[in-house]
């Protein structure tokens, strides 16, 4: 599932992501009826139209095989808020099967291949976020991991590194302020740490920071684990 | 460009009261999680256990409600129920008269500002103090707290030196240790004129009847050592099944709270005086509360009233430390009161109904909940009651359109091209959440449908 932001905006991360699942021999597919795994209208609270959208990807990525998906935010989706979602409805068996097959891509590569270290090199210092929807998945051990195994790359730790980054889907726009002052926040303290580049399992939080760092007229390289994991394959120098 | 009136209230104030909340909770987050991982390898463990020994309690809830009754009068305790805030207050009220009783001196409860307590027994002729100290200024100022644990979070030492000035407690001095001596100085005569102490309870055994209340400062001692009669005004979810239970929740809720591993009194109370117990009140009451309680019980919401009013998931809420206590617009604020609050309004739910969307859904208020809470899924489930219920969509856009799209893969796959039309699109006539979102954030250029060219052509190679 390459997500709806990177169908729309980030082509290259979800381009990354073939690459990076390729190299570790598997065969992608991607399913062209695909479009978003209905977290917005989910959280939004307008469940008869997230079940819609949900039905359409259970039918889309109906099979046996691994959906990975390069975002922890969509995958919890499909794992944890799907399941909530259909607990009262006569599909909630499908639903739960599509939830299982369901994987953040780092936490597929850690957890379901039996990766945990990663060829090539990347030189600089990194800024790892840890997306919110991360938490109580496999996925922040498996970036961890897969990160610090890249030569030549240096993880950094950051002040309030659990604290969001303000985004929130609707949020960001219902609760603007909000939305803008913890995002300035997460902003500082993450280059307060002097990161080359900030890395992150999920286009949304980056879409935020790189949106406001923008705007701010601060420099900000963020990237996602997919294309530092593809670019440490080519051994890509970044930074200095 | 709407506005979410917490989003607002967040925005408007001042960046002193900001900058002295967000750096308050985030002290005492780091604190409580330091500790927590000091003294336990996992903590994890510690919480589910904590929160299934809850839910069991509230999953049987009549039965120990009886149990603890049937305690609680075998030790001379009398026990009320109160079905709503109205009946609470009549009910302390009601005894306040019998006994002739004029002057009264409570402790912290967070249940006495649900039900709005003080008001009216003041209304009555009721001589009130608060004493705990956070709460004896918010009630010197006339505020209200901002913080379940730390009332005055907003305040700064500044602020409260002036009000005591103002009160007639002595010339302007900020210096901690002054104002605290003060306080103390005042109400020491008021425990000694007192004709009833008032307190709520951390929690209540069903084995035992104990009532526990965890406190720092002594001034619980106070109120109930001096006046003849007690009266405990405790919610109904405050029950755990026996004494053994205790210990789990006492080794979290100090941590969880503040960060200590015991607070500075724990007190275990076991009725009225007796031929047994020399040392009790005269008198002592214990009025349980419902008012919404046993409604939230019934439905899918029942997890939030394992809460223990810790505060720990407002420490470490990132939208609670930009907008403070009192942008919640009620009397439990932050995550848990933003799933609770709402539900306890009962019939004015709609009213608060913008509460649970005050949040990213980051989880870091479950991570910590000592009982396990899952905050994030109780916010989700309320939003989209709000919306069954036809709750006011305010600042936050609707999302049936792009669910509609995001059913139709062929007007999906339109819409990815057509997207481009946006960054040729001047401001003013973009959709509302793309100008909000650019308020004060570039956007990416649009690159819709550049994965999907890009795998079929590879494809094709191949």
């Amino acid at each position: 599932m390459s997500t709806c932001l990177c169908d729309a905006f980030f082509d290259d991360v979800a381009r990354a992501t073939v690459e990076v699942l390729e190299q570790l021999g598997c065969t992608v597919e991607f399913p062209e009826r695909q479009t978003c795994c209905g977290q917005p209208a989910f959280n939004a609270g307008d469940w008869p139209a997230a079940r819609t959208v949900l039905r359409h990807a259970v039918d889309v990525f109906a099979g046996e095989a691994p959906v990975v998906i390069p975002s922890a935010s969509c995958a919890a989706m499909l794992s944890h808020g799907a399941q909530i979602l259909f607990e009262n409805e006569p599909d909630v068996v499908a639903v739960k099967q599509l939830g299982t097959r369901a994987w953040e891509l780092t936490d597929f590569i850690v957890r379901g291949l039996g990766v945990t270290s990663w060829p090539g090199r990347f030189a600089g210092r990194v800024a790892f976020h840890r997306s919110c929807h991360a938490r109580g998945s496999g996925t922040g051990d498996a970036v961890s991991a897969l990160l610090r195994s890249v030569s030549g790359l240096e993880f950094v730790d950051f002040d309030e590194a659990e604290q969001c980054c303000g985004f929130g889907g609707t949020f960001s726009v219902a609760f603007a302020s909000i939305s803008t002052a913890m995002g300035t926040l997460k902003l500082d303290n993450l280059l307060a740490a002097k990161p080359d580049v900030i890395v992150s399992t999920d286009m949304s939080c980056l879409l935020h920071l790189r949106g406001l760092a923008e705007r701010q007229g601060r420099p900000l390289r963020a990237l996602h684990v997919a294309q530092v994991l593809r670019d440490a394959l080519a051994s890509s120098e970044v930074g200095r | 460009m709407k506005r979410e009136p917490i989003d607002q209230f967040a925005a408007e104030q001042s960046d002193e009261r900001r900058t002295s909340v967000r750096l308050g909770s985030k002290a005492g987050h780091e604190k409580g999680t330091q500790v927590l991982h000091e003294d336990y390898a996992d903590v994890d463990l510690l919480r589910r256990l904590a929160g299934q020994i809850k839910q069991h309690t509230l999953e049987h809830l009549d039965s120990y409600l009886e149990k603890a009754e049937e305690k609680l009068r075998t030790r001379g305790v009398k026990v009320h129920f109160a079905l709503d805030a109205e009946a609470a207050c009549q009910s302390v009220l009601d005894i306040l008269q019998a006994r002739g009783a004029k002057r009264l001196v409570k402790t912290k409860t967070m249940v006495s500002e649900e039900i709005e307590l003080l008001p009216f027994l003041e209304r009555h002729g009721v001589e009130c103090f608060e004493t705990d100290l956070g709460e004896f200024i918010v009630q010197l100022d006339a505020d209200r707290p901002s913080h379940i644990v730390k009332p005055i979070l907003h305040k700064n030492r500044r602020e409260i030196a002036r009000t005591f000035q103002q009160k007639g407690l002595g010339t302007y001095d900020d210096t901690p240790e002054v104002i605290t001596r003060r306080a103390r100085e005042f109400l020491r005569r008021k425990y000694l004129e007192a004709d009833v102490g008032l307190s709520g309870a951390n929690f209540v055994s069903a084995e035992s009847g104990r009532l526990v209340l965890v406190t720092n400062e002594g001034n619980s001692r106070f109120c109930l050592a001096a006046p003849r009669c007690h009266i405990a005004v405790v919610g109904i979810e405050k029950l755990v099944p026996d004494d053994r239970s205790l210990s789990v929740f006492l080794n979290l809720l100090a941590r969880s709270a503040t960060g200590q591993r015991l607070s500075v009194y724990t007190e275990f109370i076991c009725g009225a005086r007796s031929p047994d117990a020399p040392d009790g009140p005269e008198e002592m009451h214990v009025i349980f509360l419902d008012n919404g309680r046993t409604e939230v019980l019934g439905t899918e919401y029942r997890e939030i009233l394992r809460c223990l009013r810790c505060g720990a998931c407002l420490n470490v809420c990132p939208v609670y430390r930009q907008a403070s206590g009192h942008a919640y617009r009620s009397v439990y604020p932050g995550p848990v009161g933003a799933v609770l609050s709402p539900l306890l309004a009962g019939k004015r739910f709609l009213e608060l109904a913008d509460l649970p969307k005050a949040s990213t859904l980051c989880g870091a208020c479950a991570e910590v909940c000592p009982v396990d809470i899952p905050i994030p899924d109780l916010l989700v489930r309320l939003r989209n009651r709000g919306k069954q219920e036809g709750a006011p969509s305010g600042a936050t856009p609707s999302l049936g359109g792009f669910a509609k799209l995001a059913s139709m893969p062929t007007a999906w796959k339109a819409a990815l091209g057509m997207g481009k039309l946006v960054d040729h699109m001047p401001r003013a006539v973009q959709p509302g959440p793309l100008r909000a979102w650019q308020g004060e954030r570039d956007l990416p250029a649009w690159r819709g449908g550049a994965f999907r060219s890009w795998f079929r052509k590879r494809g094709k190679k191949t």
